[in-house]
């Protein structure tokens, strides 16, 4: 079956600065697929030119088999998006919202009027359609945006970071919803900084850096990528310059990879168990008080480390 | 279209919610015309409202009919409500009404009395008619003065059927000689026969003035405040471009298969709406609770149209040059008041000399031109140079403000 996403070869340069440096991937139909990397990875970038929003510089993609350059109209009739801020009218109610979005994209009449109850069933809002926008919660009003991409039945959702600066519960709530829409039968194209997020959602990751595709699999395919490597993080109190320590640790033989991050310490090492004495006596003779240390499994934040020297959250 | 029209309708009614844009659209230049009003004491056309409605009578009859009317019209109950002037020349009375000096005329007519209570056996062959002339610009103040009118009338009818009846009985009961009641009852059978037909007569006659009358200072103030306002009201709906653009929905409309031109010129047919929403409610507002004559409707409603859509021109440009929804506000509130100098909104006139030459380019100074030829019984025939010059204005400023758009990419992410 051919994918319902193919990118090729996507290049978007903004002057000299190469936002989104020759990508290419697929997304199959039903598939929830991550793509994951920092702030600033050209993940918002790639969606944008995915929604025809931005004119890629140079390669293309293939929505459904439509063209984003030359099909874009065939295109947005495919997609849906959540972006990662609300973007509602505040003065307007959940119902109002939802019809005039219903509108842009097409729907009318009946069969508009029927959608927007079944979405505001769907985002359990049916009882406060009729209040404006503006009196609800945070997460109510993210319940809204994602119901907006919904509307005309995409066949692709875009969700953009769309639990980027809210409240655990709401995110719970959104991480739920994704699951839910995957389960009938939605396909997904999800953006995140959150390793855990990529890792419960999704089929396949796809992680990005400074504008490239470095990696793209299945969760077990990227972590083979570091073989049976484990993560150590080692928690040291803030304020405090790790450097003196870092480039001690960097020395051992026992340790692959050292970087820094959040008032911590992440090691690659091959066996913690081995690894942890010599590293812990090192901080000891420096003088580092470490708090407590995390032994992880292989996972994608030590894929992406293994792959790009940096923590997920540099 | 059907798209351009639904993010125009939505516009409008985020607008029409915003209660902070709604007083300054709306209540703001309706308080400042009705302060105008009654700081200059100019509604209807001069008159200081329902109080002291002035009223001239011309009592020709002289008996006592006439006599009570005018009894009736200067007595102290109604002398807080009426103002009452007399004058023996009906033709003097009218022009001074012709010239807006008064609401009323009444022309009480020689005979009256003497037409509603025949004297000895003459019976008047027909009834002598009180009239009253009423100022077509005081619809309301004349009225009051034909309701006291017609009320003395009907009371005057009441008491004479009453002594006809009376008289009826006396006969009917024997009361006058036997010798003359074969004769009495004859004779007021016959009066009784005449009146009845009288009774159908004694009507009040009115008429209005077919003058074309000079427009009161409220009819030039009134459109200049509206105009004044409108231009904040376009510079409002242009900035909703920026505001959406900075808060995403812009981004997310984009993302719909609605393309950017559509979204573009629904922006602009939503400024568009709620310009005429504005124009509209506020014409009608003070046609109704001002009694303000705004002249012929089909002519206004092109002048509306017109002016409204020079005006959007000038809130989309504010739009497209600017980069900020703050700076929309900051400029839009420099436009309005430059726009209402330069083109007479605050004087209700065009102004003379440079100004007024620099005021050929607001949609304020042909507005006001269109609203003052209105006042003065202008029709369409007479604002084509008004609509056409609005109308060019409209078609350089969204040209302009589209090209800028395009080439500043504010319809991109």
């Amino acid at each position: 079956m051919a994918p319902i996403l193919e990118v090729q070869n996507l290049v978007k340069k903004f002057g000299d600065h190469t936002a989104v440096d020759s990508i290419s991937f697929n997304i199959q139909e039903g598939e929830v697929f991550s793509l994951l990397g920092p702030n600033g990875a050209g993940k918002t970038t790639t969606i944008s030119m995915l929604s025809c929003l931005l004119e890629p510089t140079s390669g293309d993609a293939l929505i459904g088999g439509n063209s984003i350059t030359n099909k874009q109209l065939a295109v947005k009739e495919i997609i849906g998006i959540v972006p990662q801020e609300i973007a509602l009218y505040d003065e307007l109610s959940a119902r109002e919202n939802l019809v005039f979005w219903g509108q842009m994209y097409g729907l009318g009449g009946t069969a508009l009027k029927t959608r927007v109850n079944e979405v505001l069933e769907q985002i359990g809002l049916a009882d406060r359609a009729k209040d404006k926008i503006k009196t609800y919660s945070g997460g109510m009003k993210r319940r809204v945006n994602i119901g907006v991409g919904l509307l005309h039945k995409p066949r692709l959702l875009y969700m953009d970071e769309p639990t980027v600066g809210i409240d655990p519960q709401s995110r719970r709530n959104i991480l739920d919803s994704v699951k839910d829409l995957n389960k009938a039968g939605m396909t997904v194209l999800y953006t995140t900084h959150y390793m855990e997020e990529a890792e419960e959602l999704s089929h396949r990751v796809g992680i990005i850096d400074h504008g490239k595709m470095i990696a793209t699999g299945t969760q077990k395919e990227l972590t083979q990528l570091v073989g049976e490597n484990e993560t150590l993080r080692l928690h040291i109190g803030e304020e405090v310059d790790v450097q003196p320590l870092v480039t001690a640790l960097q020395e051992l033989p026992e340790v692959i990879k050292v970087t820094t991050g959040d008032s911590m310490i992440v090691l690659i090492v091959p066996e913690a168990s081995d690894a942890l004495p010599p590293v812990l006596g090192k901080a000891d003779r420096l003088g580092y008080k470490i708090r407590s240390v995390d032994i992880q499994e292989p996972n994608l934040e030590a894929v992406f480390l293994q792959l790009t020297g940096r923590a997920l959250r540099d | 279209m059907k798209k351009i029209l639904q993010i125009g309708w939505k516009d409008l009614r985020v607008i029409f919610r915003d209660r902070a844009a709604l007083i300054l659209m709306l209540l703001a230049p309706f308080a400042l015309t009705l302060g105008m009003g009654l700081v200059t004491g100019s509604f209807g056309s001069g008159s200081s409202g329902l109080s002291q409605v002035s009223v001239i009578v011309v009592n020709q009859d002289q008996n006592t009919l006439g006599n009570a009317l005018v009894e009736v019209l200067k007595s102290p109950d109604l002398s807080k409500l009426l103002a009452v002037e007399e004058n023996s020349d009906s033709a003097a009375a009218r022009a001074l009404l012709d010239a807006d000096q008064t609401a009323a005329v009444v022309i009480i007519p020689a005979g009256f009395t003497d037409s509603v209570i025949p004297q000895d056996d003459q019976a008047s062959a027909v009834t002598a008619q009180i009239e009253i002339y009423k100022n077509p610009s005081r619809l309301i103040s004349a009225g009051v003065v034909q309701s006291i009118v017609e009320r003395f009338i009907t009371e005057v009818e009441t008491g004479r059927i009453g002594g006809q009846v009376a008289v009826a009985q006396l006969i009917t009961n024997g009361l006058v000689p036997p010798d003359q009641a074969a004769q009495a009852g004859m004779e007021i059978g016959t009066r009784l026969a005449n009146e009845r037909e009288n009774l159908k007569t004694l009507t009040l006659v009115t008429s209005e003035a077919s003058v074309k009358e000079e427009p009161s200072f409220m009819m030039y103030i009134a459109p200049g405040f509206a105009l004044l306002f409108l231009m904040y009201t376009v510079s409002l709906g242009g900035k909703t471009l920026l505001t959406e653009r900075q808060e995403g929905t812009l981004t997310r409309l984009l993302t719909t298969p609605t393309g950017s031109s559509q979204v573009l010129v629904g922006k602009m047919t939503g400024t568009y709406m709620i310009g005429l929403a504005q124009m509209t409610v506020l014409i009608l507002a003070s046609a109704l609770l001002l009694q303000l004559r705004w002249g012929n409707p089909l002519a206004l409603a092109i002048l509306l149209l017109t002016a409204v859509a020079g005006a959007t021109g000038w809130g989309m440009l504010l739009a497209a040059v600017s980069r900020r929804p703050g700076e929309v506000s900051a400029w839009g509130m420099a436009m309005t008041l430059l726009f209402g100098l330069v083109g007479g909104s605050f004087f209700g006139g065009t102004p003379p000399g440079l100004m007024g030459i620099i005021g050929m380019v607001t949609p304020n100074y042909w507005g006001q031109i269109g609203f003052n030829t209105l006042a003065r019984g202008g029709d369409v025939q007479d604002l084509l140079p008004v609509y056409a010059a609005l109308l060019v204005m409209a078609a350089i400023l969204l040209t302009i403000s589209v090209i800028v758009f395009r080439r500043k990419g504010l319809l991109q992410r």
